[in-house]
Order: structure tokens, then C-alpha cells, then sequence
């Protein structure tokens, strides 16, 4: 997604969701827009481990520990094979076999197998996000134009410097496109850690669906989703600061 | 971790029901999906300007966790079958909306100034010539838009739908594998024959492309 591409879509989204909330929230006789205020911005929100501030910080803990240690495993793999090209049918295939996992029963199963902690979570978070960065890591070396590869070559290049400054540059739009697959994945499926007893702001939605307090779980998804949207466009950023001019597309 | 087998024959009929609604759910989410993507991607196809915004929202959209998005429709359907069926044609609309556009945006200009040489009028030319062209991509997007949507159908489980995902919290709640374990082998085998048999299908309608490697 460009930058301009962004501000469409900031811009739309707004359009679209405030007129959306402000008739929904209102009409249907639950009024959840006055709650949801207080929610907001109760003091007690703010402050404590069960505050909003912690509560983004567990998210965001067992986010970047997974994705830490999903790319240490995916990233190598996916190059590699997409370097040597090698194991094509594997690298390609499995980001279709991890979508048919169902995340939801992966994390239960984990839990179920290992039992209560982080590790079964961790695990789960770990085996979710590495098909997609493996599968677009490995069609992004493929994608190296086989002239540039050989140019490289004929220019003396080692196989080291032709891999890190010849072929991972080309590669890297599609490397990023992978990382922020699993990165958007692994936050949506870390709410449900919450499930199996962890912190995270999957509390918010679990414990307010338990509860059927509205506005708990209202808030907890906004907040969740808003911080998606923010990873999302996050990465992107970092891509446009990564990529090299010469090979945007 | 051991199976008991006893436990899947005694709850057959159950796991049969929850079984029935997965595929309900995430086939009636697909059909819905297909049917608002098209007329979307055939005005993004028509006004080009649409498409980079529409693409852009669409993408954002798709950023959102399901759960959440789940909730989020709570304070306007309640806690009912409408909930996920709406947030479940949410993502499958994304995947199609843009497989749709791609498969169209591909079909070669030139191919489309020969129907039009041949006096082909514009709604035949876009049943009859661009849409079989396009027809690879836009089955690539059902297919994902399938195997995805019926992992996420377990997802509902949490607001009170679920299909398989049931199993998945009678086996949290009893702290027991095997309805985990059904649950989860039979989610995945359902995707993955879904998907199979949409790839057969896209072979069986698509004579011309047989031999080519994708």
C-alpha cells in the first residue's frame, strides 16, 4: 500500500465508521456510545496491571517474541531455499496448509498439550507466523531477474555479497510483504491468549463477552483493531524506508 | 495425548451438526462475499480512480482481527447467527474484491479491442471473453477466501456460533483433547477439500489452460 494509497483509506475509514457508529451506537436502544466513554475514560483505565497501558504491553510482549522468533526460523529457510532454489513446492505450498490451521484450536491445543503459561501460547503464535513469511521470502529470491544473478557474478561478487547486496535488496518488497502477513496475524491471534488465561488485550473481549459487559468488550476490540491498523501501516512505513528506490513497484 | 474413540462415536450426531453449521457458515459467507465483490470490482474495473482507495480501505479492513471485528458488530446484530455471517462475508469480501479487479485489470488489451473489432457487445464481451480469462485469479481468490474462512468460522465459537469451534471449547472447558483434536483435524480437512475440489473445478471449466503450468 502506497502512502497516498494510506491516507485514502484513513480518510474512508473515518468517513465510513463515524457516521456507522454514531447511528448504530445510538439507535438500537443498547446505547453503548455513553458507556463505552466512561470506559475510556474511567482513571482506572489508564493506571494498573489490568489498565489499558499493560494490557497493550502484554500484546505487544508476546507479539514481538514470536514474531523474534518466527523470523530467526522463517527468514533463513525461505531465503535460503529461494537462493539455492531448492524445495519449491514445499516453500510455496506451506502458507496454504497454514491457512487451513484454525489459529483458535492451535492456541487450545497448545494449551491443552503443554498446559497453562506462556510457552503453549508462544508456540502456537510461533507456528502461525512462520508459513507466510517462508512461503513470500522464498518467491521473493525466485522473483531475482536470472541475468541480474549472473551479472552479479560476472562482476566478481562473492556469493555472500551477491546474496545480501544483490538478491535481498530485489527480494525485499515481497520478504516485507511476508513479515507483515504474520506480523498482522500473530497480533490478531495473540487476543486469544487471553482465552487460556493469559493477559493481553484479548482480556477486554473475553472477560467482557463472560461478563456481557458491552462496552469492556467494545472498547477492548477497538483498541485491538486500532492497534492492527497501526502495526499495519507501521510496517509499511518501514518498508518504504527499507526498499530501495530502484526497486519499488 | 490419547483419543477417545468412544467419546467421537457417542457425540456423532453432534459433531455432525457442528460440522453441518461450519459448512453453512462458511459457505453462505462465500456466496454472500462473491456477490457483493463482483459488482464492487466491476465498477473498480470501469473507474480505475476507485481502485486505488477502494484497494487501500479494503487492505486496512483486513488488518482488523476477527474477533475484534466480530465484536465490533455486536452493538448493531447482537449476539447472533447475522454477527458472523456479516463478519465472516467482511473478510471473504476483501480476498474476492481484489482477486476479482487483478483477474479483470490482467486480461490483455489487446484481447479485449479484438472482441470489441468482432462487434461483441460489452456485457458479452465481459461474460464471454474477460471473465473465463480472468477466471484463474478469481477462483486463486475463492480459494483462499474458502481455506481462510473456514478456520475463522471457529473464531464465532466465542460469540455463540462456531461449528467446529464448539468442539474446540468442549474441549477447553473439560479440559479433555479428543472434541479438541476432532474439531481440529476435521477443520482442516474440510479446508483443504474445499480447496482441492475448486481446484478441480477452475480444471474442469478452463479446457484451454490445461497443460500450462500456473
Amino acid at each position: 500500500m502506497n502512502k497516498s494509497g494510506m491516507r485514502h483509506a484513513v480518510w474512508l475509514l473515518v468517513a465510513i465508521s463515524a457516521p456507522a457508529a454514531a447511528i448504530g451506537l445510538n439507535a438500537d436502544g443498547l446505547g453503548v456510545a455513553g458507556p463505552l466513554l466512561d470506559w475510556f475514560s474511567a482513571p482506572a483505565q489508564w493506571s494498573g496491571p489490568t489498565g489499558l497501558p499493560a494490557r497493550v504491553g502484554e500484546h505487544l510482549y508476546y507479539m514481538a517474541t514470536a514474531m523474534g522468533i518466527a523470523l530467526l526460523i522463517a527468514l533463513p529457510i525461505g531465503i535460503g531455499l529461494g537462493h539455492w532454489g531448492r524445495g519449491g513446492l514445499l516453500a510455496i505450498n506451506v502458507a496454504n496448509m497454514g491457512r487451513a490451521v484454525p489459529s483458535f484450536g492451535l492456541v487450545i491445543l497448545m494449551f491443552l498439550l503443554v498446559g497453562f503459561g506462556y510457552l503453549p501460547v508462544l508456540v502456537a503464535l510461533v507456528a502461525l507466523a512462520i508459513p507466510p513469511m517462508v512461503t513470500n521470502s522464498y518467491v521473493g529470491m525466485q522473483t531475482v531477474d536470472p541475468a541480474v544473478r549472473t551479472a552479479a557474478v560476472a562482476l566478481g561478487l562473492s556469493r555472500w555479497q551477491r546474496l545480501f547486496s544483490v538478491e535481498l535488496p530485489i527480494a525485499l518488497p515481497l520478504v516485507m510483504a511476508g513479515i507483515r502477513t504474520s506480523a498482522v496475524q500473530v497480533l490478531s491471534t495473540a487476543t486469544l491468549a487471553a482465552y487460556v488465561g493469559l493477559g493481553g488485550l484479548g482480556r477486554y473481549l473475553i472477560d467482557g463477552l463472560a461478563q456481557q459487559q458491552l462496552a469492556q468488550v467494545v472498547g477492548g476490540a477497538l483498541v485491538v483493531a486500532a492497534l492492527a491498523v497501526l502495526l499495519e501501516a507501521g510496517l509499511a512505513g518501514l518498508q518504504r524506508m527499507l526498499v530501495s528506490p530502484g526497486v519499488r513497484r | 495425548m490419547t483419543i477417545d474413540w468412544s467419546w467421537i462415536t457417542r457425540h456423532a450426531a453432534e459433531i455432525g451438526a457442528q460440522m453441518g453449521q461450519h459448512v453453512t457458515l462458511a459457505g453462505l459467507s462465500l456466496v454472500f462475499g462473491l456477490a457483493i465483490a463482483f459488482p464492487l470490482a466491476l465498477v473498480a474495473v470501469r473507474w480505475p480512480r476507485l481502485y486505488g482507495p477502494s484497494l487501500a480501505l479494503t487492505g486496512v479492513l483486513f488488518t482488523v482481527p476477527s474477533l475484534a471485528l466480530f465484536i465490533l458488530l455486536i452493538p448493531f446484530t447482537g449476539l447472533s447467527i447475522a454477527t458472523s455471517l456479516i463478519g465472516l462475508t467482511i473478510y471473504t469480501l476483501l480476498i474476492l474484491f481484489r482477486n476479482i479487479v487483478e483477474g479483470l485489470r490482467a486480461v490483455p488489451a489487446d484481447v479485449r479491442e479484438a472482441a470489441r473489432a468482432l462487434g461483441y457487445s460489452k456485457s458479452r464481451r465481459l461474460l464471454s471473453v474477460e471473465l473465463p480469462i480472468a477466471l484463474p485469479v478469481i477462483v486463486a481468490g475463492i480459494r483462499i477466501a474458502a481455506v481462510t474462512t473456514i478456520g475463522m468460522v471457529t473464531v464465532t465459537a466465542l460469540i455463540g456460533q462456531g461449528g467446529l469451534g464448539q468442539l474446540f471449547i468442549t474441549g477447553f472447558t473439560l479440559h479433555f483433547t479428543t472434541p479438541l483434536v476432532v474439531g481440529f483435524v476435521l477443520s482442516i480437512a474440510l479446508a483443504i477439500t474445499v480447496d482441492l475440489l475448486l481446484a478441480a473445478l477452475l480444471w474442469w471449466v478452463t479446457p484451454w489452460q490445461r497443460g500450462r503450468s500456473a
